[in-house]
Formats: structure tokens, C-alpha cells, sequence
């Protein structure tokens, strides 16, 4: 009977079949993306956004230390004082260019570490596609996050004499 | 001879002068004690307590003097009980110093949580975080942790400004008096204080403008935090994120070292345009200093007036065309003028521009004149300052002349020079119809009439006592026919005294522009005849805008072109305007004052289609026949060299030469210099004097002074409204409005008050307003007219007072 297969590989076949078939009836592990998103983990590090306190002001003074933290010079900044008829953020100073180039950034999240007044951030996303480089060039307008509810858009108008710190005051400095 | 000392300074031996500071002795050696309030160019006031270091010395036997020495043979050194402050402490002979031990380190920690009790923490947006010596000697000998509680930190008010130029920010000051002691010692505007005690104690100013010096943009280099800032950089850039570039002021003929920071600016449409002027050490020329003016009225550069584009006339208008067109019209004019041909240029332009204009002119047969009020400059070729000469160097048993000449308005860093020459003891005699600041420091003041500037000369005692003359001539109430009279009696008081061509002796001429002593050795010359022109070439200067009588004598001439960087009132009248670069953005040379030659670099890009002006005359040649050299200064500059006499020898390479200066300043010294650059770039060269001057009597032109009659007399501003300083906008505060001075009593002859604005028009022209200002100390008989502030005024001239005019205008 040479014909026939040696009993140990009929074995091993069936073996072989049966996690196929086993696994047919599991969860399975793949999601349908884009139409399904896997949640990050909370330490992911996806595209930046810059944060506004809850009365709608920037929290960038626009100090540059994540530009000159930035290990792959992604990012620039140029900054420009604020006043109490044009108030961007809380401090003296607001950044009045603030440009990322994601094509350049490796997302190493030094630019967080550096920011006094955890204004920029290493957010969720991270479905970033581009059909020219300029597109890649995020603007403040881009990163900014949308105004909150009891908030108002910048620039403000505020009365004087409440804002009078260069920075604005932290809770904790030594954090 | 003043005797050596030799001391030990963290194991290390050092031999330094009597009297040297045990922080100057360690500099000197690379070891660094920290420090705020002292500066190495100002007298030590032990403020601050930084620089805390351990100091023994050796132990003397009461009877015998000797020293006591230990068992070992060496000598028994006792150190105090408390720590010392290096910046107060001379150095003695056989001093240990410790500057690393324990008990040093643990005292510097403590002063600097100390300073820190108050200082906020701003340094993310402090204009000084990055170059902040507070910062840095926080990191190098803080202690890291403070024992002080954050919420305990007293606010002060932020954001005060001092003057219009300077911001003050209370809380990041530290009380170290740099800025007092600076406005006080060095410059002696003494308008700066401190005001309240204790936690309270804040720095004032006291003056009417605010922190009115011309010497305020120092403070904040000098400043150890971030307390005094100017407003021109306010935010606009990280110190980080700057390049820089050496270059040479452009605004007077001291010929400050300079270096201009730059970044490319999303602002600017993504250019590089200048952020700040800071100043670049040169010991021989300005020291660390720079003045306001040459700090911040850079802004002609990044102007929007400037040119961009060759303009033609066509029909009665000027209107944009291409270079090709526009050269070939030049060049066809040029071709056809011959003789009739004057090129006019002034000493706003670099040596290899004039060279290539004078060789252009010369080539096609034409003449060539410099626009200037001033003459002398071929004296000063003559008898100007042997090489080698340092104003640092003038002390005791020296003596320096200034005539006819506000030092301070004129050429200020000169003014500094020459009174710390006069403070370290050198004999100066200010000869002047008016009081000026220079007085202060004068040992001897001669007063005269406008109008006998030789008289005063010859009235100068005889100096042959003196080890070494430095004489300075200025334009004060003079014409260029009494400029050249004057020039050559300073020029008899230099050579009667047999020194022409020794170091610090000489004569020095305090020139409208940075550039006109080049000017003279290229071999440009006042005093041109414009109405015999056919065609006129115009280059860097506005002879129109000066002297608006001067516009039909240009027009008369059939063809006029004018190279220029904005369209002045000459380049209006002008069939063909050439835009030409700024000093900023390309290369060349300038020769100060001093004559000392020295380079400057491209900052910027140039502006539109603006060509250099070397290049322009050179592309001109080009097409006319002639083969002039063009596309880089490099290549002029060899010609030049070799064709002008006492400028042999110099090259590119020997101008960039740089040698050790003290103090030491640069990024890693900052916190010992202040945060001027180190020179890296070139001390520059200066010329010897050719020599070959004889004494010769005066011809001597008195001014026409019809009796009882009140003449009009020109002076020199340094903040003006001339076209180089008014498109800086941070300035404009600080520039006044036009006005006159006149004596008390003239105002009553004229019928004028105190601060009335009134028409003036002199000699006939036209009729501009004016403010009439009474002031005592003008002589009667005159009234004192700015020069570039909306007066047309170059010579003591007749005027006449319109009062109706002015309340119609």
C-alpha cells in the first residue's frame, strides 16, 4: 500500500484543517478599516494639536523651545505680542506663526516635553496623507484645536489688568 | 612701569599688574568666577555676591615681616573667616585664591537662590532667555532646588517702559546698578536710578523723555536678566534661532563694528530680514558700545520704499523697465557726454564702489565730486592718525583738540573715547560757540563766534608739551568754504608739533558719512561746478533733498541718472533711477574716520532687482568699452588697493585678521562682557598717513554778516529726518520736529516765543515750518538750523522768519 500516505501526515493534515475550521467560527482579530478604528494606546504619539484653556485662549505663548527641542527642525515659530484689544493667550506673548512639517516630524514627542504651558500636544491621529508637501505643512489654523463651548475665538477682546503675568501662572512648576 | 604680581588662583599661577581684580586675574587664565553686577569696563561696586571665592594670603612674622613658613617649606597662607568678592579684591603678591571648594561653592549656591527668591520664572518668553547670564549661572552654580515657597514670590509691575526704546520688566531685575553705573560712568546720562529700598528698590528713569541717552540699547546687553529689553527685538525672535553677520554702521564715520542677526521670517514673506544690531568688539574702534542710532536705525534696509527696479522716464513719468534697457540708455548718454560728464556720489558708498565710479568717469573723460559740507579729507590723508593709534591709548600728559564739533551728535562713540581719554587724565580742549556735553570734561573750553573757527584754532595754546595731539574737526555752523579753512589750521596744529604718522598722533575729521574719508582718498573732491554738466550721474547721495535750489541747476543738464536705494527728491528728477543695494546685503569696505579700513559682509538678500553700485558702474563700463571689474568686491578691491595711495599692501585677508582683546565677550562669556559678539570677523586695517604736509598760512573766508541782522547757522543732529534713519519706525519718538535755536534776545528781534512754530526760509528758498526754540547758551546773532530736518541749510546764511505762513500751513 505505498500508495497511500503514512497515517502520521493524514493526522497532521486533519490537525491543520481543524484550527482553519475552529477559527472560522472566532472573533476575529483584523477590524475593517478605514469604516472601523482601533482606539491608541494612551501613550501614542500621532499628529500634534495645540490646546486653548477653556475660555478659549491659546495655551502657546509662542516660546519656541519645541522648535528647539525638535530633533528633525519640523517646526517653526514666530511669535508676536499680545494685547488686551488682540489677546491671543494669557501671557505676553502668542505665537503668530506656528508651522509643523509633518514630512520631517518622526513624532518623538520632544516638542511636548519641551512646552512650558502644555500647549502643544501628540494627539490620536494618525491618518496623515498628503498629495503635495505643502499640504504637510500644518499651519496654527490646522493644529489648533476648535474653540470650546463656553469659550471665544481668538483673538479676544478682554478688559485690562487681568492678564498681567509674562506667563501664564501654573499650578505646579516643578512638575 | 606699574610692578607684577604673582598669585594662585585655583592651582593655577597667574602674573598680572598691581592693582588687576583677583575676577580679571582668573579671566585671564580661562577660569571663571561667576558674576552679575561687576563689568570688566566699569568701576566693581560688590552688589550681587556672585562671585564669592575664598582668599588667603600669606601669614608676615608682626616683627620681622618675613614670611612664615609651614614645615614643608611653602608658605604659610591664612585664609579670611568669610568668603571674599573677587570683583572688589586686588590681587597681592603670593594671594591663593579658591574659587572650587565647598564652602565657595556652597556660598555662590546661596546668593543665587537668593536672587531667585523673585525672579519669575518668564524665561519662555524672556527676549534674553537663551543669552541670560542669570540663567546660565543658575545651571552652573545654583543649587537646583529652592528652599523658598513658590507662591511666596512677590509680583512686581511687568512690562514698564523706561523710555521709548527701552522696556523694563521689575521682577527680572536683580538690583546689580549695571545699567546706572553704565549711564553714569561710561556715558554720563545720568538718567537711570534706583528708587525705594529693600524688596521695593526698582530702577527709575528721571529724565523728560524717559531714559533719554543715546546710549540706552547698551543696557540691555549689558543687563544680566531680562529686566531692560528694547522694543525694536521685543518677541521677534529666540537669541537660538539667530544667524549672524559682521558688518560696519553706516551712520557716522567712526565706523562701529557691528553684528546684524538675522532669520527668516514667515512676517517677511519668508525672507531673511535683520532682527537686531548688536555691537562686535573692536577695542581699537568701539570698544563694546554701539549708539542708539546705529542700533536701531538698520531699518532702511527692510524699508518698502526701497527700489526694486530700474526706472526710466517715459513721457514725463518714471516708469519700471528692465536693466537692459536701462543700461543702454545710461551707457549711450555716457558714451556721448565726454567731458560733460559729472559723477556726484557721497561717503555713504563703500571704497570699491567709488573706485569703479571714479574709474568709470575717468575712462569717458568726465569729471567726478563728492557731495559733503566738509572739507579736509586730503589733510587728513596727510596728517591723520599715525597706524596703530587707539583713542584707549591717550591718558596722562596727552592732549586732544575738538573744534567746531558736538562730539556726541556728530560721531558719539568718539564722544566716549575722548572723555574717557579726558577722565584717565589727557589734556582736552573743546573749542565751540556753544556749550556741548564734551565741556564736562574739558580742561580747557574756548569759546568763539560762529564764523572764526581758524581764529579759535590759532587760539589753542601751544601743545608742544604734550607726549601726544589728537585734534577732531567737525561741521558745526560751517560751510564747506570754512570747513576747508579749518581743516587746514587743525592741520597746522598737527604738523607744527613734528609727530604726523607716530600712533596717536593726528588729525581726525568728523565726516557727515561713514565713508567720506574714503571718498577723499579715492580721490573725490567737494566743490564740482553742476551747471557747466551735461549729463550728471548721481550716486548714494540726494544733493536735491539737501538743497532744493540745487533741482533747476540738475535739470538744466540733459540727462541726469541717479543710483540710489529709495527715490529721493534728486532720484524724482532723474530720466534713469538704478536701484542699488544696501550695505546689508553685500560686501565691502569703509574707511573711518580714524582711516582705519574695514570690511563688512552680506546680511540679507538683496532687495528686488537691486544691483551693487560697484556693479552697476562696472556693467555700465562694460558697454561703453570700458573693462572695469564687477561681480564681487573681491575683485575691485586688489585694483583699488594697488591704485590708491596708502592703501598698498591691504587685502581682503589682512582686513579679516583678528587678535585677542580684553575683556572677553562672546557666548560663552556673556555673563562677563554682556552679550556683544566677539570679533571674529576683523579688526580692519589702519592707514599711516602719507606726510609730506607743510605749515602754510590759513586763507581764512569770513561769513558775510550784514549788522544787526540774526544769521542762520547749520548744525549736525544725530538723530535727524534724513532718509537713512527715517524709515526706522522704533526711532521716530525720539526724532524730533523740526526746529530752530535761537538766543533769547534774537527771539524778541525776530518776533518769536519759546516753542512757536513759525516759516523759515533761508537765503530766499523755500519756506519750511519750524519750531523756535529759546535757549540761553546760543550766541546772540545766531539761530541754530538742523541740517537733514526739513531745513535746507549748508552754509551761514541769511533767513527770514514767516510767521503767517506757518499759522496758514
Amino acid at each position: 500500500m505505498a500508495f497511500l500516505p503514512e497515517r502520521a501526515r493524514v493526522d497532521e493534515l486533519f490537525k491543520g484543517l481543524w484550527i482553519t475550521f475552529k477559527s472560522m467560527f472566532e472573533k476575529p482579530v483584523t477590524v475593517q478599516y478605514p469604516e472601523v478604528k482601533r482606539p491608541v494606546r494612551t501613550r501614542f504619539r500621532g499628529r500634534h494639536v495645540l490646546n486653548r484653556y477653556e475660555n478659549g485662549l491659546e495655551k502657546c505663548i509662542g516660546c519656541s523651545l519645541c522648535a528647539a527641542a525638535c530633533p528633525a527642525d519640523a517646526i517653526f515659530v514666530e511669535s508676536s505680542e499680545n494685547t488686551d484689544d488682540e489677546r491671543y493667550s494669557p501671557g505676553e506673548r502668542y505665537a503668530s506663526t506656528y508651522e509643523i512639517n509633518m514630512l520631517r516630524c518622526i513624532y518623538c514627542g520632544y516638542c511636548e516635553d519641551a512646552c512650558p504651558t502644555e500647549a502643544i500636544v501628540l494627539e490620536d491621529n494618525y491618518e496623515l496623507s498628503f498629495t503635495d508637501r505643502f499640504e504637510a505643512i500644518y499651519t496654527k489654523e490646522r493644529l489648533l484645536l476648535p474653540v470650546p463651548e463656553e469659550g471665544k475665538p481668538t483673538p479676544q477682546e478682554v478688559p485690562p489688568g487681568i492678564f498681567t503675568r509674562s506667563v501664564p501662572v501654573m499650578a505646579d512648576p516643578t512638575d | 612701569m606699574t610692578n607684577e604680581v604673582t598669585l594662585t588662583i585655583d592651582g593655577k599661577q597667574v602674573t598680572v599688574p598691581e592693582g588687576t581684580l583677583v575676577v580679571d586675574a582668573a579671566k585671564k587664565i580661562g577660569i571663571d568666577i561667576p558674576v552679575f553686577c561687576y563689568h570688566p569696563k566699569m568701576e566693581p561696586v560688590g552688589m550681587c555676591r556672585m562671585c564669592l571665592v575664598d582668599i588667603g594670603r600669606p601669614v608676615r612674622d608682626r616683627d620681622s615681616g618675613e614670611i612664615v613658613l609651614e614645615e614643608d617649606g611653602s608658605p604659610k597662607i591664612q585664609f579670611g573667616w568669610k568668603l571674599d568678592t573677587a570683583c572688589t579684591v586686588p590681587v597681592s603678591e603670593g594671594m591663593v585664591v579658591e574659587g572650587m571648594t565647598e564652602k565657595v561653592q556652597q556660598g555662590r549656591q546661596e546668593i543665587v537662590e537668593l536672587l531667585l527668591t523673585s525672579h519669575p520664572l518668564d524665561c519662555p518668553i524672556c527676549d534674553k532667555g537663551g543669552e541670560c547670564p542669570l540663567q546660565n549661572l543658575t545651571m552652573a552654580h545654583g543649587p537646583g532646588e529652592s528652599r523658598f515657597i513658590y507662591d511666596d514670590k512677590i509680583n512686581f509691575e511687568k512690562n514698564v517702559p523706561l523710555g521709548d526704546l527701552i522696556w523694563l520688566d521689575r521682577e527680572r531685575c536683580i538690583q546689580c546698578a549695571r545699567c546706572i553705573r553704565f549711564q553714569e560712568e561710561i556715558v554720563d546720562d545720568a538718567v537711570l536710578e534706583f528708587f525705594n529700598r529693600g524688596r521695593a528698590t526698582d530702577i527709575i528713569t528721571n529724565s523728560e523723555p524717559g531714559f533719554d541717552s543715546y546710549w540706552s540699547g547698551n543696557t540691555t546687553d549689558i543687563c544680566p536678566v531680562g529686566a531692560l529689553t528694547t522694543a525694536d527685538f521685543r518677541f521677534s525672535a529666540r537669541p537660538w534661532e539667530l544667524k549672524n553677520a559682521a558688518s560696519i554702521c553706516s551712520h557716522c564715520p567712526v565706523g562701529c563694528n557691528m553684528t546684524y542677526n538675522t532669520r527668516r521670517e514667515a512676517k517677511s514673506g519668508g525672507d531673511i530680514v535683520i532682527k537686531r544690531a548688536m555691537p562686535l568688539q573692536n577695542e581699537w574702534v568701539n570698544e563694546l558700545w554701539i549708539c542708539d542710532k546705529g542700533r536701531f536705525a538698520y531699518h532702511f534696509s527692510d524699508s518698502e520704499a526701497r527700489l526694486t527696479q530700474p526706472l526710466i522716464r517715459k513721457d514725463g513719468k518714471l516708469t519700471p523697465t528692465s536693466w537692459e534697457e536701462a543700461l543702454a540708455l545710461v551707457a549711450d548718454q555716457f558714451k556721448n557726454a565726454g567731458e560733460g560728464l559729472l559723477t556726484l556720489v557721497s561717503g555713504r558708498l563703500p571704497n570699491e564702489d567709488l573706485f569703479n565710479l571714479r574709474k568709470l568717469t575717468e575712462g569717458l573723460g568726465g569729471k567726478s565730486g563728492l557731495h559733503s559740507y566738509m572739507a579736509g579729507g586730503d589733510l587728513v590723508a596727510q596728517v591723520g592718525l599715525g597706524a596703530g593709534s587707539n583713542l584707549a591709548d591717550l591718558g596722562e600728559g596727552d592732549a586732544i583738540v575738538v573744534i567746531a564739533c558736538d562730539l556726541e551728535e556728530e560721531a558719539p562713540v568718539w564722544w566716549l573715547r575722548v572723555k574717557a581719554a579726558a577722565e584717565r587724565g589727557a589734556k582736552l580742549i573743546v573749542a565751540n560757540p556753544r556749550p556741548t556735553k564734551l565741556e564736562r570734561y574739558a580742561t580747557e573750553i574756548i569759546r568763539y563766534a560762529y564764523g572764526e573757527e581758524v581764529e579759535a584754532v590759532e587760539r589753542v595754546a601751544p601743545l608742544s608739551e604734550a607726549d601726544n595731539l589728537v585734534v577732531f574737526f567737525g561741521s558745526e555752523g560751517i560751510g564747506l568754504e570754512t570747513s576747508e579753512a579749518l581743516a587746514q589750521a587743525c592741520a597746522n596744529l598737527v604738523a607744527e608739533l613734528g609727530r604726523v604718522g607716530q600712533p596717536n598722533n593726528g588729525l581726525v575729521g568728523v565726516w557727515p558719512r561713514a565713508n567720506t574719508q574714503g571718498a577723499w582718498d579715492i580721490g573725490f573732491r567737494p566743490g564740482f561746478d553742476l551747471a557747466e554738466a551735461k549729463v550728471v550721474y548721481i550716486a548714494g547721495a540726494d544733493p536735491v533733498g539737501d538743497d532744493p535750489a540745487l533741482a533747476e541747476t540738475i535739470m538744466q543738464a540733459d540727462f541726469v541718472v541717479v543710483q540710489e536705494l529709495f527715490l529721493t527728491e534728486t532720484a524724482e528728477l532723474a530720466d534713469v533711477v538704478l536701484p542699488a543695494q544696501a550695505q546689508t546685503e553685500r560686501e565691502g569696505t569703509f574707511t573711518s574716520g580714524e582711516r582705519r579700513v574695514q570690511r563688512f559682509y552680506p546680511v540679507v538678500q538683496p532687495r528686488g532687482e537691486a544691483r551693487p553700485d560697484f556693479d552697476i558702474a562696472a556693467q555700465i563700463g562694460a558697454k561703453v568699452g570700458l573693462a572695469l571689474k564687477g561681480r564681487f568686491p573681491s575683485l575691485v578691491n586688489p585694483e583699488l588697493c594697488a591704485e590708491t595711495p596708502g592703501y598698498e599692501g591691504l587685502t581682503y585677508q589682512r582686513l579679516a585678521e583678528v587678535s585677542d582683546q580684553w575683556p572677553i565677550v562672546g557666548r560663552g562669556d556673556l555673563y562677563y562682557g554682556g552679550t556683544g559678539y566677539e570679533n571674529k570677523q576683523g579688526l580692519g586695517v589702519q592707514l599711516a598717513p602719507s606726510g609730506g604736509y607743510k605749515v602754510s598760512k590759513v586763507s581764512r573766508q569770513d561769513i558775510e554778516k550784514p549788522d544787526g541782522e540774526v544769521i542762520a547757522v547749520p548744525i549736525t543732529l544725530l538723530y535727524d529726518r534724513g532718509g537713512m534713519i527715517s524709515p526706522s519706525e522704533v526711532l521716530h519718538p525720539r526724532l524730533p520736529e523740526p526746529f530752530i535755536l535761537v538766543n533769547p534776545q534774537d527771539s524778541k528781534l525776530l518776533k518769536t516765543t519759546d516753542g512757536m512754530v513759525v516759516g523759515i526760509s533761508i537765503n530766499d528758498g523755500e519756506t519750511s515750518n519750524v519750531v523756535v526754540w529759546e535757549d540761553e547758551r546760543i550766541p546772540a546773532g545766531t539761530a541754530l538750523v538742523p541740517r537733514s530736518m526739513g531745513v535746507a541749510i549748508n552754509r551761514p546764511s541769511t533767513f527770514e522768519i514767516r510767521i503767517a505762513e506757518a499759522a496758514a500751513a
